[in-house]
């Protein structure tokens, strides 16, 4: 656990701001991430009175608090409604329901952590973050960027119409995934994140011109054959590059039939 | 720093350091049930319930807690007592090392879905490390445990 000489409950996000500009200060949001750490800090700055744990339906979008936890997300009914429930497949597998009632959205999208599950989900989203400093920006713009000090207040998803399915490949159910996999379907092509390379999500879209609405069982295995290829992998202590490669494609393959998209 | 909280039912007003969890607050103030198992997170041993809600004490700052209702295995104590029989009947306490944050957490569970199905069962409870048991035999009792809450409701 780190130590720090100061705890402060912040009751603005400017203030959230100010502290976080120096960096033996340090947000804690969950704290799960963060208690494995045995940094020294000097203030350790809270944001769990600011209620920023919520969940805001409008009639464009979704707003997440960036305090919401994980579990809240994976309970919420209208948003399962609205983008599919696979939510619950992609954050159900994190560790255990304690676990998951105290870690937070914000603070799993800023870890931008390899083996994120939350970020491989939101990735086939229409999904934007939204900062203190630099205002909204995409999720993918996002997750490639280095560690700053801007404060994460909430996350935004458009509803475009698009539906999210999820797979993880993972050696025992509640480790880290080997492979983490997400298909957004939107009415104009297809959206494929693969995570835990263990190189962190990224995202790629095929359009229905290259590969349509309605697919053969040969054209699903040749279309999970193409988003396999066109990420790279690495090896570590859970698989190999070339077994997490093969896993990319098979996880894809089940997507892609869960998404029904077999031609009759 | 000084924090208040309700643990149990009882109102307690202690000081805490800035970066103190709240499983060492809980154990100074002679909680002795909230046991640290891995302290990463991992284990699910230090399971307690706060506003209604199961979590991890080894990785909750104490200054959280501030204006917080606490529960913990003390003040379930003939719950624990019906749970554990159950345990018992299917061989599912062996060293009962894991006991404590296991009952934890079906209290929880029987809160937030007095009525659930197995596989909610195992949902819930894959939080909670077990060395021994191989984990059927606590799957086992708790679905007599629910499905006889059941019957009883
Ligand atoms: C044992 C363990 C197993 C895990 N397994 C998985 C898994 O299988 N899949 C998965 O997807 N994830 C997994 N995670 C990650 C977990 O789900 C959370 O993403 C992680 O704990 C961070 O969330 P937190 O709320 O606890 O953040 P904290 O630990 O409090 O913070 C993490 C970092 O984010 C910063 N931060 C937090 N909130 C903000 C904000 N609003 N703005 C700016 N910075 C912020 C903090 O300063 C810190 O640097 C695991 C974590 C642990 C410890
Ligand atoms: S001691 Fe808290 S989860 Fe293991
Ligand atoms: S009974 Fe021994 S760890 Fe569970």
């Amino acid at each position: 656990m780190f130590t720090a000489n100061e705890y402060i409950k912040v009751k603005s996000f400017d203030e959230a701001y100010e502290l976080n500009q120096k960096r033996t200060n340090k947000i804690v949001a969950g704290n799960m991430m963060l208690r494995l750490s045995h940094r020294k800090l000097n203030k350790a700055i809270d944001l769990s009175g600011l209620e920023a744990d919520y969940i805001l339906e409008t009639e464009s979008e979704f707003k997440i608090g960036c305090m919401c936890t994980l579990r809240d997300l994976e309970k919420n009914e209208a948003f399962a409604k609205c983008f599919g429930p696979d939510i619950s497949e992609a954050l159900g597998h994190i560790v255990g329901v304690q676990f998951r009632n105290s870690a937070t959205v914000g603070g799993s999208i800023f870890g931008r952590f390899g083996f994120s599950d939350v970020l491989t989900y939101f990735l086939v989203l229409d999904t934007y973050v939204n900062l203190y400093k630099d205002g909204i920006v995409p999720l993918s713009e996002y997750a490639a960027s280095d560690y700053d000090n801007d404060v994460i207040m909430e996350i935004i998803v458009n509803k475009d119409g698009r539906k999210a399915y999820y797979e993880s490949f993972r050696l025992t159910d509640t480790d880290f995934p080997v492979i983490s996999a997400a298909v957004g379907v939107h009415k104009k092509g297809r959206f494929f994140a693969i995570g835990a390379r263990p190189a962190k999500a990224r995202v790629i879209y095929a359009d229905y011109s290259e590969f349509p609405e309605k697919l053969s069982p040969n054209e699903i295995a040749s279309l999970a054959e193409y988003v396999s290829e066109s990420f790279n992998y690495g090896t570590n202590i859970r698989a190999g590059a070339g077994y997490r490669k093969h896993i990319a494609k098979v996880l894809t393959e089940r997507l892609l039939k869960k998404t029904g998209c077999e031609k009759p | 720093m000084k924090i208040r909280l309700k643990i149990n039912g009882k109102d307690f007003a202690p000081h805490i350091y800035p970066s103190m969890i709240l499983l060492d607050l809980l154990r100074d103030l002679g909680f002795k049930s909230v046991k640290r198992g891995c302290g990463t997170t991992n284990c699910g041993l230090c399971t307690i319930i706060m506003d209604n809600k199961s979590v991890l004490s080894c990785s909750v700052p104490a200054a959280r807690a501030d204006g917080k209702e606490i529960y913990t295995l003390e003040g379930f104590q003939d719950k624990a007592a019906e749970i554990a029989e159950f345990l018992a009947d299917e061989g599912a306490d062996q060293c009962g090392f894991c006991a404590p944050g296991f009952v934890m957490n079906v209290i929880a569970l029987e809160k937030e879905n007095p009525n659930p199905t197995e596989k909610e069962i195992d949902e819930y409870l894959v939080g909670n490390l077990c060395r021994c048991t191989g984990y059927m035999s606590q799957h086992r009792a708790m679905a007599r445990y629910f499905a006889h809450k059941q019957k009883e409701a």
